[in-house]
């Protein structure tokens, strides 16, 4: 029976556009197109993440297909009355191109969406994650089905093999051969481990596929576990990700209700079910035998490897731990068969990643492309480029275990392959945009500093390590680096790579070390000239108003935090640097067409600092403007 | 509900594809209904209505029904277009439950425009 309506309403309910009041502003929704007797013609679906989150609050309305971002409250009777009702979809609550006028009324004209390939998004946007029947609808569970009724365990590791599939969590071990060991070992029983402990900053790749289509990894999930002739499995969750979890435990139910997870699966004998398992937040869980502890029960610390999980995991049985990214991959390669799949991407790398498209971007959003994308589709074509026309410089790959790639490399392709040769790594898919107002410097203490907070403590090399780093990177933005500090970083990062256990340790130094293969001349900058060429860190810059420009008209006083600034109406300020916090406020309130306001550093503090007028606190009162 | 086998499976597949069709997005017609003041004060609600009962009733899921503002030829109202593929799209005014269903059977579903509704053929050109 077709379902009596003609619009439905695809309202955004990730986690992004949550917090941004997507709950109330579909209450909202209901409520104004009951009021114009719409109910039986209007729907809305609750939809998981759509993706372009920079836009959220949105939705997107069926069948028109046309896109709202920015939503709030207030523009919901409008909207209900103009569209829904009279058919006249409302311009000023479609996407706009930054610099441009026109309106982009069709999802399927806006950049971001166009370049994208979907496989394991593919229902996003598309179905109300907390339905089982929309995922069944879109060829849901089509994929176990064939694996139950005409593959063999050894069929489905074959055809996961042939495709290339590798996995997504990070290190991109071919998942077909990680199946085959577990299969290959005779203990008994074997599990299989769903990770979904991300943890990266500015990652959400996994929570997103988690909460806008939880079948997809539940039937992922059942064809793992058929290859590796597993009845149980858990999915390993971090409890900072509520609605992921809400949702997940929603579709095991679900799927038990159905017989999809228990007993004798769809009557093929197979039987296979899943628990879930919280995560407490600790970083080093995302790696795998550290999560393996902590499902058991155990401090959650990484082991030496071998044996590997595979061989001996969970409880010392075979366990295969795969990405989230990874199983919701499999359902597409079984239906639509290794070859089509393979037929995607570059050489080494088959098929498709998503990516947290973050930082100095206009369009911040989660992206799904094809490997072998450039960097320069991805950040100008998807992302949009650059706020305020700023400049490109580098884009962080792999979070805390990766690298950055300096503008110079933006035409590379996007493969596990060509991410290491520039020194970073795919990792979960986080990607963190910088602009040339980024101090690399800054960029490595943070990354630094977070893996120093998250390490685990267990290896010398990575606790005693990243906090050495720390306390170098920190000397050196603070101004007091010294000579030979760049080469103690150098050696010091080899060493905590060569001699730490797991993933954390071995990769934490990368953050350094790619930004002095390519940004050296900053660390020197900052060291030998005490100068930050990107005006970030505090103690290299200092504030000045230059006496020429400036009009004297109270602003950056009066919003000065700290009182730093001397003078008064139509005579010129001066900032008192001994007072100053260099928060950075004068440098905002100075209206655009003045521009006192002059952020210095290195030898343009010395320079500046040789002018009576600037720095000669006491005579203010005698600096009248036009007095000369 | 039972455990599912996998002939309950697919026929499940099969009946709920009917439930998000409008997402699907496979259309082969669409249907516009203008409803501006105009077109709302002339019965442009009553014409949708016909149109969703309809839809409902003969399973219909592969014409889009859409609304849009007025048209600019309010004396005309109620009026609807009809866009088959292939093929120029065709306005209809004056209409009424029963000149709406005559449409839908003749134009919709066999492909034969009803002539003697037809307030014009094609589309107006901008500029």
């Amino acid at each position: 029976m077709a379902e009596k309506r003609r619009i439905e309403l695809m309202a955004c309910a990730g986690t992004g556009c949550v917090a941004g009041g997507a709950f109330q502003i579909i209450e909202e929704l209901g409520k104004e197109i009951d009021a114009r007797g719409l109910g039986e013609e209007v729907s809305i679906v609750p939809t998981g993440c759509n993706g372009f989150c920079g836009q959220g609050p949105l939705m997107v309305v069926i069948p028109d297909n046309i896109f709202y971002g920015w939503l709030s409250l207030d523009d919901i009777p409008h909207l209900v009355e103009e569209h829904f009702l009279k058919g006249r979809p409302v311009e000023k609550l479609m996407f706009t191109p930054p610099e441009e006028k026109e309106p982009l009324p069709l999802l399927s004209e806006i950049p971001f969406f166009r370049k994208q390939l979907l496989i394991v998004l593919r229902n996003k946007g598309i179905i109300d994650p907390e339905k089982i029947d929309d995922y069944i609808a879109r060829d849901g569970y089509v994929a176990i089905e064939k694996v139950l009724t005409s593959m063999s365990p050894e069929n489905v590791i074959d055809e996961v093999s042939k495709a290339g599939l590798r996995g997504r969590g990070g290190a991109g071990f071919p998942t077909g051969l990680k199946w085959k060991i577990a299969s290959q070992q005779d203990k008994t029983p074997k599990y299989l481990i769903a990770n979904c402990d991300e943890g990266d900053p500015g990652a959400y790749m996994d929570r997103s596929v988690l909460e806008s289509d939880p079948h997809s990894v539940i039937e992922g999930m059942s064809i793992a576990a058929y290859a590796i002739s597993s009845s149980e499995g858990f999915i390993y969750v971090r409890t900072e990700y509520p609605l992921a979890l809400k949702r997940m435990e929603t579709a095991i139910s679900q799927a038990r209700e159905y017989g999809l997870l228990g007993q004798d699966i769809l009557g093929s004998g197979f039987d296979f079910d899943i628990e879930i398992r919280g995560g407490s937040g600790a970083f080093v869980c995302g790696e795998e035998t550290s999560l393996i502890h902590s499902i058991e029960g155990d401090i959650p610390e990484p082991r030496q490897r071998p044996p590997f999980p595979a061989q001996s995991g969970l409880w010392e049985c075979p366990t295969v731990i795969n990405n989230v990214e990874t199983l919701a991959n499999l359902p597409v390669i079984i239906a639509r068969g290794a070859d089509w799949y393979s037929g995607i991407g570059t050489e080494t790398s088959k098929g498709t990643k998503i990516f947290s498209l973050v930082g100095k971007i206009n369009n911040t959003g989660l992206i799904e492309v094809p490997m072998g994308i450039t960097l320069n589709e991805v950040i100008y074509e998807i992302g949009g480029g650059i706020p305020d026309g700023k400049a490109f410089k580098a884009v962080q790959t792999g979070g805390p275990s990766g690298g950055c790639i300096p503008s110079s490399l933006i035409d590379s392709p996007i493969d596990f392959e060509s991410l290491k040769q520039a020194g970073s790594m795919m990792g979960s898919g986080g990607m963190i945009v910088m602009d040339e107002d980024t101090c690399v410097v800054d960029v490595s203490k943070f990354f630094i500093q977070f893996t120093n907070d998250e390490s685990c403590g267990k290896c010398v090399s990575c606790r005693d390590g990243s906090d050495a780093l720390l306390e170098v990177l920190n000397r050196i933005s603070d101004g007091e680096g010294q000579e030979g500090d760049v080469e103690f970083l150098e050696e010091l990062a080899e060493t905590v790579k060569d001699a730490s256990m797991c993933g954390l340790g071995q990769t934490l130094p990368n953050p350094v070390l790619s930004t002095l293969r390519y940004f050296r001349d900053e660390y020197d900058a900052h060291i030998n000239e005490k100068r930050c060429p990107a005006l970030h860190c505090r103690n290299l810059i200092q504030y000045y108003i230059d006496p020429d420009k400036c009009v004297g008209c109270l602003k950056c006083l009066k919003n000065c935090p700290t009182e730093a600034i001397m003078g008064e109406l139509k005579h010129i300020h001066i900032i008192d640097q001994e007072k100053c916090s260099k928060c950075g406020q004068c440098l905002e309130e100075c209206p655009p067409k003045i521009s006192a306001v002059i952020k210095a550093t290195g030898s343009d503090i010395d320079n500046l600092e040789q002018l009576p007028e600037i720095v000669a606190c006491s005579d203010w009162k005698t600096m009248k403007i036009g007095a000369a | 509900m039972p455990k599912l086998t996998i002939e309950e499976l697919r026929k499940k597949r099969e009946s709920t594809k009917k439930s998000i069709y409008l997402r699907e997005g496979n259309f082969k017609g669409k249907v516009t209904v203008h409803m501006g003041t105009c077109g709302i004060a002339a019965g442009a609600r009553e014409i949708m209505s016909t149109f969703l009962d309809e839809f409902d009733d003969r399973e219909i899921t592969d014409i889009m029904l859409t609304s849009s503002g007025c048209a600019g030829l309010c004396s005309e109202e109620p009026m609807v277009t009809i866009e088959m593929e292939d093929h120029a799209p065709v306005k209809y005014g004056k209409l009424n439950p029963e000149k709406t269903k005559k449409i839908l059977n003749e134009h919709i579903i066999e492909g034969n425009m009803v002539e003697e509704y037809i307030l014009g053929i094609g589309s107006e050109r901008a500029g």
